[in-house]
């Protein structure tokens, strides 16, 4: 079955069809699916057939209908929602039960979006595969031995198995594009400050942003226009703006240094092919990003300083795992925290207290702000002459569960995609074809507030895909 | 031992007691008297996904307070976070200012002048969050647990830092006083609450090793703490042994300073730029917008209280160091008094008096009209300054005006003539040897004239009763025939 559009759906529905059926097709699909693919950690049944109801009486009452009237929507379990358990991956937060709803998450609701479960993810973010997931690793829809990308696997794999036709994901460092690639499916990180943070358990607070997944283009840029916006409880959110969109044909960018080492020849000869043929369509010229070659340390350092300070709070005291009560409030700690925490949260913590200890700071986390300002620098003297700048969102093709072992050559999966982050620049990845058997995607970045010019192009690609 | 100099240096934290809402969250600021953690939501107990938003408030008040200690105001202030894990922390981070890896507090430089026009320096002001209030069943020692109220988590703190400009520790009492003078003539701090202000000092002796004291939780704690220090230093270096850089608690029911860590134990906060809250803009128009909005602070009151009022400069210091002494003055004068007899009364006798019955300034027994009255009784010549401090002292007890008081009891002064010459003659009459002696000494006719007052319970009108006394003496000695 070839699963319609999410504005077919919601068409459907806003002209009668049942909502509660609809959900209720999907949850009986997600029961006898999923335990395979492992895409949810929680299920909201009961939850979303409540709505699912209240939506069906509201259009027979002839409310006014949302944009997502009766759209189910994949939650990655780092999003707070009021009553429904959020995990981030966590043993830590295995019973964490948040009183809130997170800022996203209202206005799906006021979208008239049905929150169908909570998706699996790496615990805390942390990882490029959900191989580090306290509840198991999600796995490919497109190849179950294989992973399905990370940190966002789970919302990745619910769309591309038809669970929900929208999701969201969460993107520090590439944890909505690297799946979305995985699996074959749209993502985009949004710019720094568009969608508010508010209630997304942060990871690394200055480079993530809240991100849209979808099957195609227009699902995705559906479900942006509900989740951007000010807000006021985030105060790094800013005021929106809109990029405009010139007359003249688009002029895309790419670095060389997106086809560095580490870059598998399959990837790298599936995209070169792809930007070739975009070439009738659209002006693409090579160039050069020098500053590229220093993200991957650059964004690690910034990213796991951060970590290590949020993820202090969790200490069991007041919510979170609580094991054995030690001799004083120390101990009681490092029980519980040895206990929440997996092995790669560990290891973050760990590198990120030392690179902001005194004596270090300066060589690691100072040097790794400068750096980030050289970057975003980079951008944005590349945009004065294009448009967008393009490359492979992910270096290597989806890989086998547990093929990767060492820690160091999972964070060489980021290399195509911190970049955006650490400038603050919206990125998306639009899948552009096959290389053995596997999806390929590819990644355009726009500068801030280019959103529409991602779209734009994503259009180009899906056709030309 | 020959005196060393002494330094001191002054952290001091205060809530910013006026706000409605804590520094990140909507949360009531007044958590006084709540039951615990009743004044909580996710931001100040830190659940996860939570963001900050910072109170504008709260930095229109920082603003106000950098102004009145003459700081200058950074264009551009950073949020830091400041790492450590603590049981009264929420989040194991506290969200505060740092001057230094890039960091901009609020305001930097400035400085206060204390009473005798001493000027003591500011080296920074910053706005922070205050820790939850950690409670035990009990004593430290013998509680089981440790309970954590979460109400004041996250209440607005400013922390004024000074330069070691202070010389001995009433230097840093006057300090204190003046700066809680100044906030709350602001508006934006009461510092009689309790916990409200606290204080940090550090203390060196002829310029060697910089001891910290922390702990210490009133002023007259601060004077007494920096007073135990610097004797226990004193007698180190009087036996040749090394004051060691430390930092010590101060433990008020001893009262001694207890060594809590050496220098190189001190953690490593890991300040780093807090990413939840952008860089805020402070521009000139808001400065100045403040500033429009200031009240008189002290020191402009004590400088005007000279030019308009003509007062003395130890009066017009201490009445305008003290918001409410400022404000009874103001009413009296504004209510006929004269300026500088009201300016003695209240500094002398009312300040004495009204401590010793354990009274605020700010009770309504303390009534400007009582002053006044009794300014207007005494300048009339109907009492003597001697009556005058009895009725004042029952008038604030009683609540009585003190006319009725005067009334009531018949203090009024005796200015009748002919009554005091009886008064006078009946004493001659009484003390014939003294009279003789006082034609020759005048220290007995002060005998003579205190026995009149004596007669008169006090009222007899003291310039009148000099008089008629010298007279009948010079009387005496020009003429009338020994008998
Ligand atoms: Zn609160």
């Amino acid at each position: 079955m070839l699963p319609r559009s999410a504005i077919e759906t919601r068409e459907e529905l806003a002209g009668g069809a049942s909502v509660e059926e609809y959900v209720l097709s999907l949850l009986e699909r997600i029961r006898r699916e999923d335990p395979k693919i492992n895409s949810f950690i929680t299920i909201c049944d009961g939850p979303a057939i409540e709505a699912a109801k209240a939506l069906d009486r509201k259009r027979r009452e002839g409310g006014k209908l949302g944009p997502l009237f009766g759209l189910a929507v994949a939650v990655k379990d780092n999003i707070c929602t009021k009553g429904v358990r959020t995990t981030c991956g966590s043993r830590m937060l295995e019973g964490f039960v948040p009183p809130y709803d997170a800022t996203v998450i209202r206005r799906l609701k006021g979208a008239d979006a049905i929150v169908i479960g909570k998706t699996n993810m790496d615990e805390f973010a942390m990882g490029s595969s959900t191989e580090n997931s306290y509840f198991g690793p999600t796995r490919n829809p497109l190849d179950p031995e294989r992973v399905a990308g990370g940190s966002s696997g789970g919302s990745a794999a619910a769309v591309a198995s038809a669970f929900a036709p929208l999701a969201l994901g969460s993107d520090t460092g590439g944890s909505v594009r690297c799946p979305a690639s995985f699996c074959s499916i749209v993502g985009l990180k949004p710019t720094y400050g568009t969608v508010s943070r508010y209630g997304l358990i942060s990871y690394a607070n200055s480079l993530e942003q809240i991100g849209p997944m979808a099957s195609n283009i227009g699902d995705c840029e559906l479900l942006f226009d509900v989740i951007r916006g000010y807000d006021p409880r985030d105060n790094t959110s800013l005021p929106q703006k809109r990029v405009e969109i010139g007359e003249g044909g688009l002029r895309i960018g790419v670095p060389k240094e997106f086809f560095m080492e580490g870059v598998q020849e399959a990837v790298e000869k599936c995209v070169r092919d792809f930007l070739d043929k975009m070439g009738s369509l659209v002006e693409v010229e090579e160039i050069s990003l020098p500053s590229l070659a220093y993200a991957l340390p650059t964004y690690y350092i910034i990213a796991m300083s951060e970590a290590s300070s949020n993820l202090a709070r969790y200490d069991g005291i007041r919510y979170g795992l609580r094991g054995e009560d030690g001799s004083d409030w120390n101990e009681t700690y490092c029980n519980n925290r040895g206990m929440g925490f997996g092995q790669e949260v560990k290891r973050r913590i760990i590198l990120g207290t030392y690179a902001l200890s005194a004596g270090y700071r300066n060589r690691y986390y100072i040097r790794a702000q400068k750096i980030r300002t050289l970057i975003r620098e980079d951008f944005e003297r590349a945009f004065k002459e294009f448009d967008l700048i393009a490359g492979p969102t992910m270096p290597v093709l989806p890989f086998r569960i547990g093929e990767k072992l060492d820690p160091v050559e999972v964070y060489m999966c980021d290399i195509e995609t911190v970049p955006a982050n650490l400038a603050g620049i919206p990125a998306i990845s639009v899948p552009c074809g096959m290389s053995q058997g596997l999806p390929v995607g590819l990644q355009l970045m726009a500068p801030p507030f280019g959103e529409e010019l991602l779209f734009r192009a994503g259009r180009i690609v899906e056709e030309l895909a | 031992m020959a005196e060393v100099p002494i330094r001191i240096g002054l952290e001091i934290h205060c809530q910013l007691t006026n706000l409605r809402t804590k520094l990140f969250c909507g949360c009531p600021a007044d958590y006084r008297g709540s039951p615990p953690n009743t004044h909580i939501c996710p931001i100040c107990m830190g659940l996860p996904g939570s963001l900050p938003s910072p109170n504008k408030k709260a930095i229109e008040d920082g603003v106000a307070v950098a102004i009145a200690l003459n700081s200058e105001i950074s264009k551009r202030m950073t949020f830091f976070r400041k790492n450590y894990f603590y049981p009264d922390l929420p989040k194991n981070f506290q969200i505060s200012q740092y001057d230094g890896g890039g960091g901009v507090p609020l305001a930097r430089g400035g400085y206060l002048h204390i009473e005798g026009g001493k000027r003591i320096r500011i080296r920074r002001i910053q706005i922070e969050e205050d820790p939850a209030k950690l409670a035990y069943e009990g004593t430290i020692d013998d509680s089981t647990a440790t309970l954590v109220d979460n109400n004041r988590a996250g209440v607005a703190l400013l922390e004024i830092v000074t330069e070691p400009d202070m010389e001995d520790p009433k230097e840093a009492r006057a300090f204190l006083e003046k700066l809680r003078g100044i906030l709350e003539c602001l508006g934006v701090s009461n510092g009689e609450l309790e916990g409200a202000m606290r204080c940090d000092a550090n203390i060196s002796l002829g310029g060697g090793t910089r001891v910290e004291i922390k702990n210490i939780s009133s002023f007259k704690e601060v004077e007494r703490a920096l007073t135990f220090e610097i004797t226990r230093q004193r007698q180190l270096l009087a036996r040749d042994i090394e004051v060691r850089r430390e930092t010590r608690h101060w433990d008020d029911v001893r009262r001694i300073t207890v060594s809590l860590r050496a220098k190189e134990e001190e953690e490593d906060y890991r300040y780093f730029p807090e990413p939840d809250i952008v860089p805020i803009e402070i521009s000139e128009d808001f400065i100045e917008g403040i500033r429009k909005r200031l009240p008189e602070l002290p020191d402009q009151r004590r400088e005007r209280y000279i030019r308009q009022f003509g007062l003395q400069e130890h009066n017009a210091e201490l009445i305008s160091s003290d918001n409410a002494l400022s404000k009874l003055f103001e009413e009296c004068v504004r209510m006929g008094g004269d300026p500088i007899e009201v300016s003695n009364w209240l500094v002398g006798d009312l300040i004495s008096f009204t401590r010793e019955l354990g009274m605020e300034l700010t009770d309504p027994r303390v009534s400007p009209s009582k002053i006044v009255e009794l300014v207007k009784l005494i300048r009339s010549g109907s009492i003597s300054t001697k009556i005058a401090k009895e009725v004042l002292m029952e008038s604030l007890r009683s609540d009585e005006s003190p006319e009725d008081i005067v009334k009531r009891r018949g203090l009024l002064k005796i200015s009748d003539e002919a009554l005091l010459r009886d008064v006078v003659e009946e004493v001659f009459t009484e003390n014939e040897k003294a009279v003789r002696e006082a034609l020759h000494d005048e220290d007995v006719v002060n005998f003579l004239i205190g026995q009149v007052m004596r007669k008169t319970k006090g009222k007899a009108d003291p310039n009148l009763t000099y008089e008629i006394v010298k007279g009948s003496l010079e009387r005496i000695k020009g003429g009338a025939p020994d008998s």
